[in-house]
């Protein structure tokens, strides 16, 4: 699915990414934490495609494809969603047809005609039961004035509209209440498949108790300094960063 | 001979043309020798400073049209908001079209200004409401002094009209260059609603110069709607000078939907003549090419308890400029006003210039004044979020400019005129935004 080597990125000449090797293949679950600072943000943009980060090294294999040159629209059409930390608030344009553009644009792309109505209808109304979204937050400007938790269930929501193969959590889990946690995380375990995979980023083993990853990466001052399975996560918790950087001698 | 002297000199021969017995001689006499004093304005004037003239006014235009052009309603249509019952007062080169109007005198009168200015029966509202708010500038007053035609609408109290009056001059190219000077006159009586669109429209690559005056008056408790739709032609530039009176607790909104033409100048003022009155400006500036859009806007706070709201936005493409002039005058006497004031604008290039200059002069001292005018580009970090989700650049960039500017339209009233417009952004914006505006 996804093999990133020896990848290095920097924004304003800024050095963040230092040789990211990292494989995902169909139906895992990787969960990357690490400390504040530490790159976690930077390599979800990088995958996404967001031009400010220069990639100085390295290659983004996507289902054997270098994606490294395209641009952001592209990768999506490929199958790459990012679940944003901060989702941007677009006054003037409402969920539903931001969902409609963005779903016809995606088909237009691979060279479909746009959905018929009826069955975007019946998608949204599929995928919002999914999400416990009401119908009338579907009709509200996208992101303007949502609370913390509306924002990522929304987040979660276009990721069920638009069944990426490659999902990317950014902190989903920040600014969640235990209800909405167990909402949001419902929903990605419910679009799982052997075919697609995710990557879950996150600061706080909570979020992994509920969507159970394969595989823990930590990731150190812009490096994977430790990979493993979810007994990692409980070990971060309990022990905080600190081991980590004394083990590799940081 | 310049085009002022070509004027001047053609009054007399204007006069031959229409009624010298009636008191609005007096009143077109006097305009020309203000506009032979005044002239046009330069940029030497600090309402005109961003704004010249010369490149129009260079045109050998006509005065008088030799000979009015035909139309067929099907070739102009898409001119009219025509999925809509409405009245129409349509003119072809300056002349009345009663083929493509629908006049009435059915306890309203939407017809003509040469009827209302030679027909006794019209004689009283004339002399009361003709040539009483338009300000003595040169080019109003030289709208004055060439007035004849134009539209005439009066609403006597307790009515609400329906239907919307649609306004119409079209130019078809049958001179080489021609100047028109349309006149308006609304008069709304107590209680009464009305909508008017208002659209100038060249069918010609031969210039054209459009010098218009409306006054509206909106007594008691009126209510007066007022849309201009401005998509010209590359050929056509147009001055509007609007003049708009309230009486007490009226309300009169005019939107201003600027998405072509040459050069485009709008002057519109408000006189607040009474207590808790609404005033609304709005307006969306769409442009590129060469085009130069300004707004010069007036408020004059007179008395107490009274309201004002402007909300321009822009967006200014290639070497397109636009100017935003709004001026608010708040009287000693009109405390409590509250005036809102905001120009917002995006630069799509980085030939597009905008200059705008929000200016208060306030001499109450319990009032709420705002104003806000910011000059920017599109959101980094909001096109990334868009185009994260499939939807190509050029696409994103049209759906962050359509949602900057749409709430603009939520004002409008008609929703014919909303659907058109949100088209004709999609259109200027050059996206298929993918869904139902």
């Amino acid at each position: 699915m996804l093999k990133i080597n020896n990848l290095h990125a920097s924004v304003e000449d800024k050095a963040i990414l230092k040789g990211i090797n990292l494989e995902v293949k169909p139906g895992e679950v990787h969960a990357i934490m690490g400390p504040n600072g530490s790159g976690k943000s930077t390599l979800a943009s990088v995958i996404a495609g967001k031009e400010e980060y220069e990639v100085e090294e390295g290659e983004i294999i996507l289902n054997g494809e270098d994606i490294e040159e395209l641009s952001a629209e592209e990768r999506a059409h490929k199958g790459v969603f990012l679940s944003f930390q901060y989702p941007v608030e677009i006054p003037g344009v409402t969920v539903t047809n931001f969902m409609k553009t963005a779903i016809n644009e995606t088909r237009k792309a691979k060279g479909l005609e746009d959905m018929p109505a009826n069955e975007m209808l019946k998608l949204i109304r599929e995928k919002s039961e999914l999400l416990e979204i009401d119908r009338k937050f579907l009709s509200r400007s996208l992101n303007e004035g949502f609370s913390g938790g509306e924002k990522k269930r929304n987040e979660i929501f276009q990721m069920a509209m638009l069944e990426p193969k490659l999902a990317i959590l950014d902190e989903t889990d920040s600014g969640l209440d235990i209800d909405a946690l167990r909402i949001v995380a419902n929903g990605v375990n419910k679009l799982k498949s052997k075919d697609n995979a995710t990557i879950v980023i996150t600061h706080y083993q909570r979020l992994l108790d509920y969507i159970v990853p394969d595989y823990v990466h930590v990731l150190y001052n812009g490096r994977i300094v430790k990979s493993g399975t979810k007994e990692l996560a409980h070990e971060l918790e309990a022990k905080g960063y600190d081991w980590i950087k004394e083990e590799i001698g940081a | 001979m310049d085009l002022k002297e070509k004027l001047v000199s053609s009054f007399m021969a204007f006069e031959n043309t229409v009624n010298v017995d009636s008191s609005v001689h007096d009143i077109r006499v006097d305009a020309i020798k203000n506009f032979e004093a005044v002239g046009f304005p330069t940029k030497k004037q600090e309402a005109w400073k961003y704004t010249s003239l010369n490149s129009v006014l260079k045109n050998d235009f006509s005065v008088f049209p030799k000979e009015t052009g035909a139309l067929d309603y099907k070739d102009v249509k898409q001119y009219f908001i025509h999925d809509i019952d409405s009245y129409k007062i349509i003119f072809i080169d300056g002349k009345y079209s009663s083929h493509l109007s629908a006049t009435t005198h059915d306890g309203i009168d939407v017809c003509l200004m040469s009827a209302a200015l030679n027909k006794p029966k019209y004689k009283l509202v004339i002399d009361n409401y003709f040539n009483k708010i338009a300000t003595k500038d040169g080019l109003s007053s030289l709208n004055t002094a060439f007035s004849a035609e134009g539209a005439y609408i009066h609403i006597p109290k307790n009515k609400v009209v329906e239907k919307p009056i649609q306004i119409i001059h079209f130019s078809t190219g049958n001179e080489a260059a021609l100047m028109l000077q349309p006149r308006n006159l609304i008069v709304v009586g107590e209680n009464s609603h009305v909508q008017i669109i208002e659209r100038h429209q060249s069918l010609t690559d031969n210039p054209t110069l459009t010098n218009s005056v409306t006054e509206i008056f909106a007594n008691k408790r009126a209510i007066v709607d007022y849309y201009k739709i401005q998509n010209d032609k590359q050929s056509a530039s147009l001055i509007d000078n609007t003049f708009i009176n309230q009486k007490q607790e009226s309300i009169a909104k005019v939107h201003t939907f600027s998405f072509g033409g040459k050069l485009t100048r709008n002057n519109l003022n408000f006189y607040q003549n009474g207590e808790r009155i609404d005033s609304t400006m709005k307006g969306i500036t769409i442009i590129g090419d060469k085009q130069h859009v300004d707004h010069n806007t007036l408020v004059h706070h007179i008395e107490p308890n009274c309201e004002s709201h402007q909300d321009y936005k822009g967006i200014f493409d290639a070497n397109s400029t636009g100017v935003f002039n709004g001026k608010v005058v708040v009287e000693k006497e009109a405390q409590k006003t509250n005036a809102f004031q905001a120009n917002n604008n995006i630069l799509v290039s980085d030939k597009a210039t905008i200059n705008t200059k929000p200016q208060l002069e306030i001499f109450a001292d319990d009032v709420k004044c705002s104003h806000g005018c910011t000059i920017g580009q599109l959101d980094e970090s909001a096109m990334f979020y868009l185009r994260s989700r499939g939807i190509p650049e050029k696409e994103a960039r049209g759906l962050l400019m359509y949602a900057f500017s749409n709430n603009v339209l939520d004002s409008v009233t008609i929703p014919e005129i909303k659907s058109r417009i949100t088209k004709l952004i999609a259109q200027k914006l050059g996206v298929n935004i993918g869904f139902d505006l």
